[in-house]
């Protein structure tokens, strides 16, 4: 069983080990710092918030599709059960807002579980089917439960106290905040991939047969990939709650599934800050959309047509190539 | 009034023949994905949409042209699937080299791209399809009343199944076809013109989907949205059956449509997601699908 030819996943970029990591190094700590002085620079916060939820949300993705060469098609789920559980703890439990995001971020890790044992057992297609119906069914369950109050969505979760003295009503708390669970979860992800874990996922994506033969158990590898993707992408979804207050059927919705793998895509598979930049631009580009109606989904879909035709490395990824190119001449 | 375990007849009877009508758009749906990824080796995800453009076709027919049911159920998929063979010469050809997860992509950016287009067009609320006088009226079975087009659409959709299953498996065409799928080398190293032969294939299994669409114009309201859901639960009908077989897509398209419309009657909460519990159950118990072969 041969893998299929394709650039799904590889790294584009094969500058040496050691200066591809101290330039990774170098442009994290750029990111953080260029993240950390946004809100006086007159951007307006609580895009920037969002724009940093998703972020994450794509990063998470990004570990599953780019380094374990899984296409999850429901990773919605797992952004909109961490958003209900928190939303619900911090509304109706009165839980602490830190509390509430890990408790959501937990609801998701489960979750995570149960879909992943389920979905390993079968590969490419069929995993991206596999985790669209079993998203489709949580968005059932979800509009058909009582405690996320169906249409209306949870509404004015209050954004409480972080650690009890911090009060994330202010828009600078609160950002910093978020920039802060972002980071933590990037240099998360960043650290994974890293890994001997993370060099064996690569392994099994490449060949898995061969990797199995060479004594690696595929399946809970991948399993444990799922699952951290999952809780990450939970981690998200808490925020994101937490952050507008609300959580609603849009973040389970399957369209929400195939806007976290375009934002994969257009940034850059397999990159490091391809779904951040990825994420930046939907977001933008939605926000800039909004008031036109249905061409939000139109340039959306016109943007998947493009990027799989003629833009596979994605932004970050011809970026990357382009740099190497210059720098082989 | 008579009961069946403290369910009226009429009421089981009526959600049974809902489910088979269901289940006849499951299995012509199924059908087409299969016959598509069987030699493309993609899951089409515009499937939704060219089932909806084939209703939009025969609504546009009728309503501005004036052309009734029966010439739009032989206009609609010709219609349809020329656009489906342009969407495979013009993109869909230049993805066959690379991993199968690209056409998933493409196919999903281009169902958005039409969905968006037709709900710009029409909005989001559905528009009617008449019935044809010739099948407006019900028959009385005595134990329940059949409405006729709901009988037609069950008898039809058998019909295209059965044919298309004859098509593939017994004619010469067919046997070309399945060894393209097996290997498609060997198969052009002989003269034959594999190309295209995908082309055509795509081409024949987006006008199974618009034949669905003209069928299911008069059932449902014909809305820019129609085939958005339902293509997903066609997804999880095509995990459990397994994408090995014609005749297995069939019958589980069938089966599901019929325990949907059980569920409906008996725990009328579960019915829209029983098919993706059953699903989960299958993947647990078979993960190659009730009719697939483990690759």
């Amino acid at each position: 069983m041969a893998a299929p030819p394709g650039t799904v996943g590889k790294a584009p970029v094969a500058a040496p080990a050691s200066t591809a990591t101290r330039d990774g190094r170098r442009a994290i700590v750029a990111m953080a710092a260029l993240f950390a002085i946004v809100p006086w620079v007159g951007l307006y916060p609580v895009f920037v918030m969002k724009a940093l939820c998703f972020a994450l949300f794509a990063c998470a993705f990004n570990l599953l599709i780019g380094f374990g060469g899984l296409l999850s098609f429901g990773h919605a789920m797992f952004l909109g059960t961490a958003g209900y559980v928190c939303a619900h703890a911090a509304k109706e439990w009165g839980f602490p807002p830190e509390l509430a995001i890990l408790l959501g971020t937990a609801a998701s890790a489960l979750l995570g579980i149960v879909t992943g044992l389920i979905a390993i057992r079968r590969q490419g297609i069929y995993f991206a089917m596999i985790t669209l119906a079993i998203a489709q069914m949580m968005f059932f369950f979800y509009l058909q439960t009582p405690f996320t109050h169906g249409e209306d969505g949870i509404q004015a979760v209050p954004r409480g106290r972080l650690f009890g003295f911090i009060d994330l009503s202010s828009p600078i708390a609160m950002y910093y905040t978020v920039l802060v669970i972002f980071l933590a979860g990037f240099l998360l992800i960043y650290r994974v991939i890293h890994s001997p874990f993370g060099q064996v996922l690569k392994a099994i994506r490449e060949n898995e047969p061969r990797a199995i033969s060479l004594g690696y158990d595929a399946d809970r590898y991948k399993l444990l990939a799922f699952v951290l993707s999952a809780t990450l992408s939970g981690l998200a979804g808490a925020t994101k709650a937490i952050v507008f207050q609300l959580a609603s059927l849009t973040d389970v919705h399957w369209t929400m599934s195939g806007e976290v793998v375009l934002m994969t895509l257009l940034g850059g598979m397999g990159t490091i800050f391809g779904p951040v930049v990825g994420a930046f631009v939907i977001i933008s580009l939605e926000n800039y959309l909004a008031p036109f109606g249905q061409w939000v989904t139109i340039v959306t879909g016109l943007i998947f047509v493009i990027c799989v035709l003629a833009f596979r490395r994605g932004i970050v990824g011809e970026v990357a190539a382009w740099m190497e190119r210059r720098r082989g001449s | 009034m008579t009961e069946v375990f403290g369910i009226p007849t009429q009421a089981l009877f009526g959600q049974l023949l809902i489910g088979l009508i269901n289940g006849a758009f499951y299995a012509m749906l199924s059908l087409g994905l299969a016959v598509i990824f069987g030699l493309l080796n993609i899951i089409n995800f515009t499937h939704g949409a060219q089932y909806m453009m084939g209703a939009f076709c025969a609504w546009f027919l009728l309503n501005k042209l004036g052309v009734g049911y029966w010439w739009s159920l032989a206009i609609a998929p010709v219609v349809v699937g020329a656009t489906g063979i342009l969407i495979e010469r013009t993109m869909l050809s230049r993805l066959y080299k690379l991993d199968h997860l690209y056409g998933l992509l493409l196919t999903f950016g281009l169902a958005l791209v039409i969905q968006g287009v037709f709900r710009n067009e029409f909005g989001s609320s559905g528009l009617p399809y008449r019935i044809p006088d010739e099948l407006a009226g019900s028959y009385n079975l005595g134990f329940m009343f059949l409405p006729k087009y709901r009988g037609w659409v069950i008898l039809a959709s058998i019909v295209v199944c059965v044919a298309t299953w004859y098509m593939i498996e017994r004619t010469k065409l067919g046997a070309y076809l399945r060894a393209a799928t097996e290997n498609p080398v060997l198969v052009q190293s002989f003269g034959v013109n594999v190309p295209r032969m995908i082309t055509l294939t795509y081409g024949f299994g987006v006008a199974l989907a618009a034949f669905a669409g003209v069928m299911a114009a008069p059932i449902y309201q014909v809305s820019p949205l129609m085939g958005a859901d339902l293509i997903i639960v066609v997804f999880a009908v095509v995990v459990i059956g397994g994408m090995g077989s014609i005749l297995g897509s069939v019958i589980t398209g069938f089966l599901l449509g019929v325990v949907e419309g059980l569920t409906k009657v008996f725990y009328p909460e579960a019915s829209n997601t029983v098919i993706f519990v059953v699903m989960v159950i299958v993947l647990i118990l078979r993960p190659a699908g009730l009719f697939g072969r483990e690759r």
